[in-house]
């Protein structure tokens, strides 16, 4: 008999009734906690309640408007030899980020003259790549050697100040978010939800797509629980706010 | 003031690669008594447990529907229990409809062949681990280094316990058997990389472990991961962390191999809204953990080409066969009920002998190894003794986010552990002792009988008594016997003056036999 065959009889033997006994029924699930945060999407009451969560986490929080915005993320970058985007970014982020930092890197995008030289494809293909773009996803050591990503985001939940990545082609693929040591991500205010079920009804419509949930800059507890920020995740979050 | 020599100053407690990760030590008093000599062990437990009970109260208090969420992650769990066969195959379907491959594995010994084959497959001689409670049930990283395969623990906790060569001492903060000086000792003596003139604060440990593990992860051909939670109607997997090297782990890497106990599917993508706010403030205490990452078999240009899903039984399914030992499988591991236990407090960890150790721990390990089923267990098994491991206080019951019963499950197998089925025991002094007094409260005449006994046995000891010779020491070298009073309570009954007759209230207060008579008489000690 084969493990899955043995397995799955094990179960049902196990669950079967007692002889003379009928089958209990399934029980059912009480629904009774809140489906909608106590904040309105996108609301200011939602912005300040999720900056409250960012700012407890010791992350980064700029908050800003859509005319600002491209300041701010040439603000956050300054200083930064090396900034790495997903190939789906809104073009003005990028443009001000190419302003403020000498390399910008695009990824599913060679860059010109390929500047680490080891940015070679992996030859999977990468179905985010804007149309048109060479398919070349950076490689690990690449990414690995540049210090910080802008990225915008699927959704955000005010209530446990979490950012939600789904992948989309302003988010890129999940290792762009995690090997550059700064993350400088951007939410618009109409993303920011109340609660953890507001998010997980948006989520739900793409729930094949590999999503990761951001709270706050990579941190343990693991000595004595006391928090420590910063392990192997980016270190430094940085959280633009769009508000307008 | 000592000097540092460079020489880890820190014994294993217990040594690592014992024989079955769910039963390594003595029995539980016994283990129990070591522990509790280790001033330093308590001194570290309480100062954590503590601190995260605060943690974890201020933010689940924060939620004003906290009770709801807390029902309905019970209901959802009794929902997959009555259904587990039926969502066993449509996660396996959802899985494999994605590019996922699903095994299956009877026992442990089956999840390390199949995970080992795995690893072999993929040409790797080394593999990165993801903290997980699974792979440590089944002894994974032993049976890898049996192999030739070197399995990297990259969670810093687990680091640091597999560094000091220990065992666990708690599911979610492995070594909290441990204080930041310690932890320095360990990384300094054993780690080889280790910064010179590493100090003791936690963010300087924390920099060393990421410095250590960093090129590991890049070169890392093979993770392996335990779930939090697979979703059967999507086939989405989860795992939830914090420092981000789960995240390494499941996205750097080429091949992804997953171990999953059955239990924990979940039906709906929807049900995550209920168990991805009540694992992490029930925890860690936090609002949301730093990190959690979903994926759904295998996407095309990111994370891993290759993912493998392993579901364990490993003696979950003869738990499953016992309606109240059951709801041991509803838990989520999120160790609230270890963090609020005042026997694990003071014992630590290791005196359970168990991977997992705590309230929850004490009615898992015995039923994965058979408490309860046909067969069952020596009642002088160490993990026969682990039911017996808990004052029946209800902490844990109020502290789990599932509200798993654990007092009813503890008392419960109590009596499994006593009374295996189709086992005869060795006869002990309690077993005897427990007989007879069933015999004697099984029929009321018997039970009479015994009682007029009881105004003979007080003219033997009229008085407290502090010590008896073996083997009534074994009872008094803890306790008094206390002084047995005048009269049976039903003597007393029968005599008692009529209901509404003058001075029967105070007859009643005063309490001149039964039980209301041995405080009095106690208190005429010298």
């Amino acid at each position: 008999m084969s493990a899955r065959t043995e397995v799955l009889a094990r179960v049902r033997r196990a669950l079967a009734p007692a002889p003379g006994r009928s089958a209990a029924p399934v029980p059912t699930v009480p629904r009774d906690y809140r489906r909608h945060g106590d904040v309105a999407t996108g609301s200011s009451e939602a912005v300040e309640l999720l900056v409250d969560r960012l700012v407890d986490y010791r992350a980064t929080v700029v908050r800003t408007s859509t005319a600002g915005l491209a300041a701010a993320v040439a603000a956050q970058l300054e200083g930064v030899p090396r900034v790495v985007v997903p190939p789906g970014l809104d073009p003005a982020w990028v443009a001000a980020a190419r302003e403020a930092v000498g390399e910008v890197l695009v990824d599913g995008v060679a860059p010109v003259g390929d500047p680490t030289g080891d940015a070679t494809g992996d030859a999977t293909g990468d179905p985010m790549a804007v149309p048109g773009a060479s398919v070349a996803p950076l490689s690990h050591a690449a990414l690995d050697a540049t210090a910080a990503v802008v990225t915008a985001c699927r959704v955000a939940v005010a209530e446990t100040g979490t950012i939600v990545l789904d992948g989309e082609g302003d988010q890129g693929r999940r290792v762009l978010t995690l090997l550059p040591d700064r993350h400088v991500c951007v939410v618009r205010a109409d993303q920011v939800v109340g609660s953890v079920p507001e998010a997980v009804a948006l989520l739900a419509t793409h729930p094949e797509r590999p999503m990761t949930w951001i709270s706050g800059p990579s941190a343990t507890s693991d000595i004595e629980l006391v928090r420590v920020e910063g392990v192997h995740g980016p270190r430094d979050l940085r959280v633009l706010v769009v508000e307008d | 003031m000592s000097v540092h020599l460079g020489m880890p100053t820190v014994r294993p407690l217990p040594a690592a690669d014992p024989a079955d990760p769910l039963r390594w030590g003595p029995t539980f008093p016994d283990a129990a008594h070591e522990t509790l000599q280790d001033g330093q062990l308590r001194a570290n437990l309480r100062r954590a447990t503590h601190t995260i009970r605060d943690k974890r109260l201020a933010v689940t208090a924060e939620l004003s529907d906290w009770e709801d969420l807390r029902a309905a992650g019970s209901g959802v769990k009794q929902q997959v229990m009555a259904t587990l066969p039926d969502l066993l195959e449509q996660l396996e379907a959802s899985v494999t409809a994605r590019g996922g491959v699903v095994h299956w594995a009877r026992d442990a010994a089956e999840a390390n062949r199949i995970v080992t084959d795995l690893v072999r497959a993929a040409d790797a001689h080394e593999v990165v681990k993801v903290k997980s409670m699974a792979t440590q049930e089944i002894g994974l990283n032993e049976h890898l280094a049996a192999a030739g395969i070197e399995a990297t623990e990259t969670d810093l906790a687990e680091l640091i316990v597999q560094l000091a060569g220990d065992m666990p001492s708690h599911i979610l903060v492995p070594a909290i058997h441990r204080n930041r000086d310690q932890i320095r000792d360990i990384f300094t003596g054993s780690m080889g990389d280790a910064p010179a003139g590493l100090t003791s604060e936690p963010a300087d440990l924390a920099a060393a472990a990421r410095a250590h593990l960093r090129a590991r992860f890049l070169r890392a051909d093979v993770a392996i991961s335990g779930a939090n939670l697979a979703v059967a109607d999507t086939g989405t997997v989860a795992v939830v962390e914090s420092e981000g090297n789960g995240r390494m782990c499941l996205t750097l890497p080429r091949v992804l191999i997953t171990v999953m106990g059955i239990e924990k599917v979940l039906p709906t993508f929807t049900d995550l809204e209920v168990f991805m706010q009540l694992l992490p403030r029930s925890s860690t205490g936090e609002r949301m953990n730093p990190y959690t990452t979903f994926w759904t078999g295998v996407t095309p240009g990111d994370g891993p080409q290759e993912f493998h899903l392993v579901l364990l039984d490993n003696g979950r399914t003869r738990a499953l066969a016992d309606e109240i030992g059951r709801t041991a499988l509803h838990c989520i591991r999120c160790s609230a009920c270890l963090n609020v236990c005042p026997v694990y407090e003071r014992t630590g960890g290791h005196a359970y002998g168990s991977v997992y150790p705590g309230p929850i721990g004490a009615i898992l390990t015995p039923q994965l190894l058979g408490v309860g089923a046909e067969g069952g267990l020596d009642p002088h098994d160490p993990a026969a003794t682990l039911p017996f491991a808990s004052s029946l206080c209800g902490a844990c019951y109020d502290a789990c986010p599932v509200k798993i019963d654990i007092p009813t499950a503890l008392v419960h197998l109590r009596d499994q552990a006593q009374h295996p089925q189709g086992r005869r025991a060795r006869p002990t002094g309690w077993s005897v002792g427990l007989g007879l007094a069933a015999l004697s409260m099984r029929s009321g005449t018997v039970f009479r009988w015994a009682g007029r006994a009881v105004p003979l046995a007080r003219r033997l000891l009229p008085r407290r008594v502090r010590r008896l010779p073996f083997p009534g020491s074994l009872w008094t070298s803890s306790r008094d016997l206390p002084v047995l009073p005048r009269q049976t309570f039903r003597d007393w009954f029968e005599q008692r003056p009529e209901p509404g007759a003058a001075g029967g209230q105070v007859a009643d207060r005063q309490g001149t036999g039964g039980t209301g008579g041995t405080r009095a008489d106690g208190e005429e000690q010298p």
